[in-house]
């Protein structure tokens, strides 16, 4: 009877020691365990005409400090549109109607975040409310799309115009450059 | 030759045959077996407790590893912040149950197909069966149960003892930052993440228990056959976990 006890006990410790680790790894590890065990909390939506990879799971602060999470991320196919649900912490619930939600990169490449910036209103946001005014991402790819060509056209002019020197200094060479460069100057 | 190649591809598809055989039986025999759960919980004791300390151990130690070598790599990106996110992936997905399950296969497999051999060899299982008592449902069903509900908790236990070697490592000695160590792994890890381990971890443990009780129920009742089933029993058992490894990771992507 003896043995069996310590046995028993043996393996109620291991099993005890098996699922405290598996609860550490699924609270500890994710952010998924604090929405389960976290404060009360309340959803609004959000319409952002483009959300670049804004995950579930995000932050969402107000003057830096983080109020909620991304809950949910849906498309609207009538009007086009991303849909963002936000998790917000019940103790901020003062969040005026007229706010605004627009979406911001953690460093030069990190991963994004919602920012919102506090309106004017006397009303505020309730459970189940929309924020109207919304700016989408800012996608870096866009950007360098956009220095990009901007480089290489004026790199062409720079060419045109360095092919209508060395035209006038040799008329029969290159006559399209010439007449090119000539248009533009008119 | 082609006759001989034609046999021994025949004598793989019959041992293939009797092996899930065998696991039906195995699960049949499992509900009757989970009333008497002392004999089940006093082999979750033997292969699972035991094999605590090599667990421990070794996840310790893989998980400094992991530590130091994802710091030299994600440093040259000046990214050591996400050297948590890094670490938990990689041993919750792939490193905890894998090494994990190789190590069971090693402690814990070759301590059953040894000991249900040496049954075998010493006419235990027939004795049994000659007092009316199913050797599979008194000593293989439990054995078999026993390491099913070991692996999932031992492959937890090395993740956690692994990343809190990462953090050791990363933290303490490389001086990464710890609020953005478990933050940035907190918003990067996901719960499929952890699902995908335990999946990993479920199917590991079933295929190491079954492969070690098959070897040491159908061993050939001598002493070298016995060596040779628990051989085999680590072999299978290592080939069988890392291909089952590949379908699950392609089957979570």
């Amino acid at each position: 009877m003896r043995k069996s006890r310590t046995l028993n006990l043996g393996t109620g410790s291991f099993v005890l020691l098996g699922f405290a680790a598996l609860f550490f790894l699924t609270t500890q590890t994710t952010s998924r365990g604090l929405s389960w065990f976290g404060p009360p909390h309340y959803e609004i939506t959000a319409k952002f005409d483009n959300i670049g990879d804004l995950k579930v799971g995000a932050p969402v602060s107000m003057s830096g400090v983080e109020v909620g999470r991304v809950d949910k991320i849906e498309f609207d196919s009538n009007e086009y549109k991303a849909v963002v649900q936000l998790r917000l912490n019940e103790r901020y619930n003062k969040i005026p109607t007229d706010s605004d939600a627009s979406i911001y990169t953690q460093g030069l490449l990190g991963g994004k975040f919602i920012g919102i910036t506090a309106g004017g209103a006397d009303t505020y946001l309730k459970d189940k409310g929309q924020i109207d005014f919304t700016q989408s991402a800012f996608v870096l790819e866009n950007l360098i799309g956009q220095v990009l060509a901007n480089f290489t056209k004026s790199k062409a002019d720079d060419q045109d115009s360095a092919a209508a020197a060395g035209a006038k200094s040799n008329t029969d060479a290159k006559p399209n450059a010439d007449t090119k460069s000539k248009e533009k100057t008119k | 030759m082609f006759k001989e190649l034609w046999e021994s591809f025949t004598d793989a598809l019959e041992g293939l045959g009797s092996v899930v055989h065998f696991l039906f039986r195995l699960l049949v025999h499992s509900p009757p077996a989970l009333l008497r759960f002392s004999l089940i919980s006093q082999q979750i004791f033997n292969s699972g407790a035991f094999s605590l300390v090599i667990i421990m151990l070794s996840g310790l130690f893989v998980g400094m590893v992991l530590g130091l070598q994802g710091f030299q790599l994600l440093q040259r990106f000046g990214s050591e912040e996400a050297l948590g996110t890094a670490a938990t992936i990689g041993l919750v997905k792939e490193l905890g149950p894998v090494v994990t399950a190789l190590l069971f296969a090693g402690r814990a497999g070759t301590a059953l197909a040894s000991e249900l051999g040496l049954m075998r060899a010493t006419d235990q299982i027939s004795a049994m069966e000659m007092m009316a008592v199913d050797p599979i449902q008194r000593v293989v069903v439990p054995r078999f149960l026993g390491g099913v509900i070991s692996m999932p908790l031992l492959a937890a236990i090395f993740s956690v003892i692994g990343i809190y070697g990462a953090q050791l490592v990363g933290v303490q000695i490389m001086g990464v930052d710890s609020g953005s160590f478990w933050s940035q792994m907190r918003s990067a890890v996901g719960l499929s993440d952890i699902t995908e381990g335990i999946v990993k971890s479920i199917a590991f443990g079933i295929a190491c228990s079954l492969i070690a009780v098959y070897q040491g129920y159908y061993a050939t009742p001598t002493a070298e056959g016995v060596g040779r089933a628990t051989t085999r029993t680590v072999v299978t058992s290592a080939v069988v976990i890392l291909f089952l490894d590949y379908l699950i990771t392609a089957a979570f992507l």
